[in-house]
């Protein structure tokens, strides 16, 4: 009885909820009905209540994020259905581009992405393999940090105007695929520098220290240890700027990408690189905002075939990744 | 030992040259890029170009016959509706995600709403447009009974859907990065879950979440077919969320191909790049001087 | 003892399939490196046509079927404004300029600072139609109004002024729907309506190409736009439109435009530098042709009359 009184002493919450399930209540045990030091206090119940509440409004934002995502693609499919099929995708764009298909389109895009991404791996790999392997920790190499850190974030209309007035004006290529190449080239150079770095690091030192040790130079641990141990980093990041060079409308519109042009159907090499083509990005810009009486599905259908490709490019780097990484032997 | 093949000795120091040379190209490019950018307009500086007129006045009529005006004062507040529209839904959104994804989730799930927003991160800015445009369009007029949905308000929602990403995967780092010994702190001192994201991780990690904040608002100042597409293209300042305005970038990419190379006009389209780019690199160096600070600690 | 690093094969296959892509690119790509049309390339003609986004319908439409009428010869058509069109044919990056407007003196002056001097060629007419809400009562306006509407200084901003009850827009507000600047709808529309010396008033929705316009108002009850003919759909309805207070009011048609009744009529334009030849003039010549006429008129815009045609093709045989 005593000890219960002192034990009812502290909480000061008894007084305003009286009538309250007893949480407390402990059958009685040999001691004779001492209060459980362990049980629930209201005040405890106020803190699972409160985190309870913000679990659900974190999880309902996140919801609210995902949620916008799936209806718009559900939505993109259903009103893009009429028209998808395999012919939609090997026909060119046919009566003043409202029928038909984008095979046109489709195949500048492949060489825009292909060729820009040739040009920026070597060079993105390699740039990633001096900050990682080589840099010494100076003010050169925190001013390259800087500058791979800003490349990153120059709005896609500034790297237009760089790709005029460098590739198209300054080096006289004029509108071509090569100077829109280069320009998404330079566009998707900095993920690809951070991929690697990333990939890079993972890299135990271990595994350098070793090769040291037996005589290796630098550039033979990089060569045969370290580069082959981080290439599903490095792929990954690569693969990712697919969707990106894919996707841009605004760097490739001024450097090389046209309105219109008749190519043949189902031949690869249709295009030259100092030509100038279609592409996925601009096609469905110029038919959502400029070709009048286009019938619904063909908008949506050219979103979807752009939507899909760079989903799919994305899959694909998931699996790669998590095969690579399942390879590991460490 | 390792064997040393000759070639490889001899070809060694001149691979060396190339990755030097390949490290320094993104410093190389940045500065190309200000260059390049800087060199097509600067022409119009050197001929008495009103400086304050061009930040300060809201008329922004180039093609005029007679009377050619250049501010781009509207367009300023254009952009700056819509990126602070989008950010304040995506700041809260964003940094709610992350939390939740980082601490609340369980693993599973937790791999799946990652790839989620990676997804998200990776739909064209075009398909972005074209949405604006079309599915968002038709919601705002339907549920504002709004003459037109193309308005600020369309361009601030898609520019949050498309700046999400961005803050949720560093603020996710940034949570990340906060070590174990704080929760296990925090935990040990009864806190619950809750409180221990909100009395001590928030604050641990603020200076990566700032910047992860920064780096979303780069990205939305920064973006142009989106927004070309659906803010409805009006200069003029807007008084509502419901008004149309235009943006720096949507108005280079709108005239650039209309003014003759060289001309006035089209230096002054070049300036306003030199201004998105200022933008945008200040933006980023504060980002990048907030993130070194917590890594020196 | 010499160790032997084991040289791990994804690498090496990587870089292998990078030099083997390049490669093929490379020798595809020079291959290919087509001329401009001077005709003695291994693979197919490339003629450059740029300029005018009311025109790039027209231009695509023409490309298509003389794909088919000229297969060796490939053009590649695209928009971005009769100005951008006029700055690429200075520069000497396009083969034919296609412009909704009359070359400026000034741009015809540069034109002439390198060098060549620019040929003009009418390929057809297009009528500006005023476009408003099929529920719009409103009928007829007059120049004058649209002057007051879209014009700086203009006083004209709510449809009860026009003494218009439109039941359809609630607010009574005048919506103006424009043209990007770049436009040389937008730079015709604001010779027609405000002369010389007017500027458009700011805060129109610039949209980008000649068919947004026409969607926007066929959505929106209280908005006013212009647009081509052509663009029509049956959401909208064409104002008829009066010269002057008093005058009839005229509905945009063919004949209309050939007989110039219709106020805001225009010739569309092709420049080229210098006296076309070769593919060039071939292309011309069946722009020309009843094939290519009849594409105009399909695309809705109004065809050159026959005698205009036979002194077209004349010039350009003659010279």
């Amino acid at each position: 009885m005593m000890t219960s009184q002192m034990a009812k002493q502290p909480k000061k919450s008894d007084r305003s909820t009286p009538d309250r399930p007893s949480s407390r209540h402990v059958p009685p045990g040999p001691s004779g009905g001492v209060e459980n030091p362990f049980a629930e206090t209201p005040f405890g119940r106020r803190k699972r209540r409160v985190e309870f509440f913000a679990k659900a409004v974190f999880l309902l934002m996140t919801l609210l994020i995902v949620f916008p995502l799936i209806v718009i693609i559900v939505y993109l499919l259903y009103k893009a259905f009429p028209i998808l099929s395999i012919d939609f995708l090997f026909t060119n764009p046919t009566g003043g581009m409202r029928a038909g298909g984008i095979w046109a389109p489709l195949l500048g895009t492949i060489y825009l992405v292909v060729i820009s991404l040739l040009v920026a791996s070597p060079v993105g790999v390699l740039a990633a393999v001096y900050l990682n392997e080589y840099a010494r920790d100076t003010w050169l190499t925190r001013i390259i940090n800087l500058a791979v850190v800003n490349l990153a974030g120059v709005p896609s209309i500034v790297h237009a105007l760089f790709g005029v007035g460098a590739f198209v004006l300054f080096s006289g290529m004029g509108r071509s695929i090569l100077a829109a190449s280069l320009t998404l080239a330079i566009m998707t150079l900095p993920v690809i520098i951070a991929a690697t770095r990333e990939a890079l690091g993972a890299v135990p030192m271990a595994f350098r220290e070793a090769c040291w040790n037996l005589g290796a130079t630098r550039w033979q641990t990089i060569r045969r240890i370290v580069l082959p141990n981080s290439i599903s980093g490095i792929l990954t990041g690569i693969i990712l700027q697919v969707s990106r060079a894919a996707g841009e409308t605004a760097p490739v519109m001024f450097t090389g990408v046209v309105f219109y042009k008749a190519i043949s159907e189902g031949d690869l090499f249709a295009y030259g690189l100092f030509d100038q083509c279609m592409a996925l990005s601009m096609h469905l810009f110029t038919i959502s905002t400029q070709v009048p009486n286009v019938p619904d599905a063909l908008p949506y259908g050219t979103a979807v075939v752009l939507l899909g490709t760079v989903l799919m490019v994305n899959a694909l780097s998931i699996c790669i990744r998590a095969y690579l990484r399942s390879r590991k032997k460490w | 030992m390792i064997d040393r093949h000759r070639l490889e000795v001899l070809t060694e120091p001149a691979v060396e040259w190339i990755i030097r040379l390949c490290g320094i190209s993104a410093i190389i490019f940045v500065f190309g890029i200000f260059f390049f950018v800087f060199r097509e307009g600067s022409g119009i500086l050197f001929r008495g170009f009103d400086l304050v007129e061009f930040f300060t006045s809201s008329q922004w009529v180039p093609t005029s016959i007679g009377n050619k005006r250049y501010g781009i004062f509207a367009l300023i507040a254009g952009t700056a509706s819509v990126t602070l529209l989008a950010m304040a839904i995506a700041v809260p959104f964003g940094l709610g995600t992350a939390v939740f994804v980082s601490e609340f989730c369980t693993p599973k799930l937790k791999e799946a709403f990652k790839i989620v927003i990676e997804l998200l991160a990776a739909i064209p800015s075009v398909v972005w447009g074209f949405i604006g445009l079309t599915i968002m369009n038709e919601l705002i007029i339907r549920l504002f009974n709004a003459p037109i949905g193309l308005t600020v308000l369309n361009g601030g929602i898609i520019l949050a859907l498309m700046s999400i990403p961005i803050i949720v995967s560093i603020a996710e780092d940034s949570l990340k990065a906060v070590p174990d010994s704080y929760r296990e702190a925090a935990e040990a001192l009864g806190a619950s879950r809750w409180q221990m994201v909100y009395r001590v991780l928030l604050p641990a990690a603020k200076n990566g979440l700032l910047a992860a904040v920064l780096l979303g608002i780069a990205r939305a100042i920064g973006e142009t077919m989106a927004v070309l597409m659906a803010t409805g293209h009006a200069v003029r300042i807007p008084r509502s969320v419901l008004d149309p305005v235009r943006t720096l970038t949507a108005t280079i990419a709108a005239e650039l191909g209309e003014a003759p190379v060289h001309s006035d006009h089209y230096q002054v389209l070049f300036l306003i790049g030199v201004v998105l780019f200022s933008i945008t690199f200040l933006v980023n160096l504060t980002a990048d001087l907030i993130v070194k600070g917590i890594r020196q600690k | 003892m010499a160790v032997r690093l084991k040289n791990s094969l994804p690498t090496n296959s990587l870089f292998v399939l990078w030099l083997a892509l390049l490669l093929c690119l490379l020798s595809a790509g020079c291959s290919k490196k087509s001329e401009q049309e001077s005709g003695d390339s291994s693979g197919k003609t490339i003629i450059q046509d740029l300029g005018s986004d009311t025109m790039v319908n027209l231009a695509q439409a023409w490309a298509e079927e003389y794909a088919t009428v000229n297969p060796s010869v490939s053009i590649e058509v695209s928009g971005g404004g009769s100005g951008t069109g006029i700055a690429a044919l200075i520069s000497g990056t396009v083969d034919i300029a296609n412009c909704s407007r009359r070359m400026h003196p000034d741009e015809i002056r540069r034109a002439k600072e390198t060098g060549a001097e620019p040929v003009e060629f009418i390929v057809g007419f297009d009528a500006l139609a005023v476009y408003v809400h099929k529920n719009n009562p409103m009928d007829a306006i007059t120049i004058g109004q649209l002057a007051e509407i879209y014009g700086e200084g203009g006083r004209i901003n709510r449809w009860s002024q026009l003494g218009n009850r439109n039941p359809a827009c609630a607010s009574d507000e005048i919506i103006r729907i424009s043209r990007q600047s770049n436009s040389g709808t937008y730079e015709y529309f604001r010779e027609a309506l405000l002369g010389d010396t007017g500027d458009f008033k700011l805060g129109s929705r610039d949209l980008h190409g000649s068919k947004d316009v026409v969607e926007l108002v066929g959505r929106t009850p209280c908005a006013i736009g212009y647009s081509g003919m052509g663009y029509v759909t049956e959401k909208v309805k064409m104002l008829k439109v009066a010269k002057k207070d008093g005058d009839r009011a005229v509905e945009p048609s063919i004949e209309s435009t050939l007989d110039r009744t219709y106020p805001i009529a225009r010739p569309l334009y092709m420049y080229c530098f210098g006296k076309p030849d070769g593919e060039v003039k071939k292309y011309l010549l069946w722009i020309y042709s009843g094939a290519g006429q009849k594409i105009v008129e399909s695309t809705g815009y109004v065809p050159l009359p026959d005698p205009q045609r036979a002194a077209a093709v004349k010039a350009l045989e003659g010279r």
